[in-house]
């Protein structure tokens, strides 16, 4: 006969029951969840007596990263617990990524529920140290995690996990991982050759765990809830919630919380719908592809239909051109690129400037050109960034084939009344 | 334990010494830089590459363990 093992009284905390889940509870008026607020609303995130191991939980929650190259979350932490040495943690709160808000959002209005996935993850893996990448120049995000540090601080609530805010560059390529890396071993922040990748040697040599805040913010929320209630929203191969942010031709433009495989027509909806009539939507921001409207009408937030990159979704109007929009954003990759690799500087220069050409009215057809520059840039790159740039370059040569006829035959486009 | 030649796209500096020494597997680009063909290299090739790494003015060029992948990405 065995005795009623007394199990941990878990804190008076209810999960979320709906979305959104990690934008829940947000106070009036536009400040910070704070410290005492937080706590209130979901407890410790180190109490509750956790049956079983984080990594396990996150495993079977199915987490994948939300910075956008959508890796199990569960693979890299234990990647990094199984190095010798004690492992550091770099919450990855920079978001270069222009067309998107939603680490903002976290870092701004919950701060505390990505420090707790933070200090969670530091201690699955054994770390001591996690550092709080924010970019320079985003000034009210760094202030609402120097505050939650100083809270957590004062409390202890940490333990032996020591959190530290670090203004990282506000340059494109400063979030990829080893640019952070290298950036906090006080080196300039561009993206290193691998290997070493930072799970193998990173901040100071130590197994680094580099992590999306918003992933972060998921961790904390399976801890506590657990990997059941992380699966009840979403598909069971794209199980969760994810943040999506909204701009261009939106009536409330912003950042939502849906569930992954949703479909966008209720993302547009609940954003109070278009602005105007829209001819394409950018899916996964400045990496991502172009989806024409009638497309997007009945497209899902899923990865299994469209890479969903950032998760940063722009609705174009109907009245701009798709290529001149193009050529602004291909040039914008070009000149944030690291400047490092041959490939990448003349590659990406050239597609920008064949685009600008395009969209201007020059009428030399370039395509072949174009085709022959992504297929040349593409993984020739010290990291993703010639891959990402390409790949949004070929999609709008694809999404925007008429329109590119029409400037070639005409020297005009759609867009313009000349 | 086959090999593969890999470029240090940040180290190169197009000085173009690979496309000489290793024909057989690097064709340069537009620009000068180094396009690889992953086939593991063996035998004679596998001299050409070491003699190709090691004339390279940068050290951009690589000779690395077939099929090695990072298990994490970004």
């Amino acid at each position: 006969m065995s005795a009623t093992r007394l199990r941990p009284e878990p804190a008076l905390v209810v999960a979320p029951q709906s979305l959104p889940r990690l934008l829940a509870g947000l106070p009036p008026g536009d400040r910070p969840v704070t410290l005492d607020e937080h706590l209130a609303r979901y407890g410790s995130v180190r109490e509750g007596g956790r049956s079983r191991s984080l990594i396990d939980l996150v495993e079977a929650s199915g987490l994948r990263g939300r910075g956008g190259a959508a890796f199990p979350t569960a693979t890299k932490l234990r990647a990094v617990a199984s190095r010798r040495g004690r492992p550091v943690v770099v919450v990855n709160g920079t978001e270069g990524e222009p067309a998107s808000g939603k680490d903002k959002v976290l870092l701004r209005y919950v701060p505390n529920l990505v420090l707790d996935g933070a200090v969670a993850a530091a201690e699955a893996v054994g770390a001591r140290e996690a550092f709080v990448a924010v970019a320079h120049g985003a000034t009210a995000e760094s202030a609402a995690v120097a505050e939650a540090i100083d809270s957590r601080r004062r409390r202890k609530l940490d333990g032996r996990v020591a959190l530290r805010l670090v203004e990282v560059p506000d340059r494109f390529v400063a979030g990829e991982e080893t640019a952070l890396v290298q950036f906090l071993n006080g080196g300039p922040a561009k993206p290193t050759f691998t290997p070493p990748r930072p799970f193998e040697r990173g901040v100071g040599g130590a197994p680094t765990l580099v992590q999306n805040a918003e992933t972060l913010a998921h961790v904390a929320q399976i801890a506590r809830f657990g990997p059941d209630w992380f699966r009840r929203v979403g598909t069971a191969a794209e199980p969760g919630s994810i943040l999506v942010t909204l701009s261009g031709a939106i009536a409330r433009p912003g950042v939502y919380e849906v569930a992954l495989g949703s479909p966008l027509r209720d993302l547009l909806a609940q954003a109070g719908g278009v602005r105007e009539e829209v001819q394409a939507y950018l899916v996964g921001g400045y990496f991502g592809t172009w989806v024409r409207a009638d497309r997007a009408a009945g497209l899902r937030l899923s990865e299994a239909e469209v890479s969903l990159g950032a998760r940063a979704i722009v609705a174009l109007p109907a009245r701009t051109c798709g290529l001149a929009e193009t050529a602004r954003i291909a040039r914008y990759l070009s000149d944030e690129g690291a400047g490092q690799c041959g490939p990448c500087v003349h590659g990406l220069g050239a597609i920008a400037g064949a685009l600008e050409l395009l969209a201007s009215g020059d009428r030399t057809d370039r395509r072949d050109r174009i085709e022959r520059w992504v297929a040349a840039v593409r993984g020739r790159g010290a990291c993703h960034h010639p891959d990402g740039a390409s790949g949004f370059a070929a999609s709008a040569l694809e999404v925007f084939a008429d329109e590119v006829e029409l400037h070639l035959r005409q020297g005009r486009c759609s867009g313009s009344r000349r | 334990m086959s090999k593969v030649v890999r470029v240090n796209p940040i180290a190169c500096e197009a000085h173009g010494l690979c496309a000489e020494l290793l024909p057989e597997r690097i064709t340069l680009d537009e620009w000068g830089h180094p396009i690889v063909d992953p086939t593991p290299v063996t035998g004679q090739v596998e001299k050409h590459a070491r003699r190709a790494a090691a004339a390279c003015p940068t050290l951009a060029l690589l000779l690395a363990e077939a099929g090695r992948r990072s298990p994490v990405m970004d």
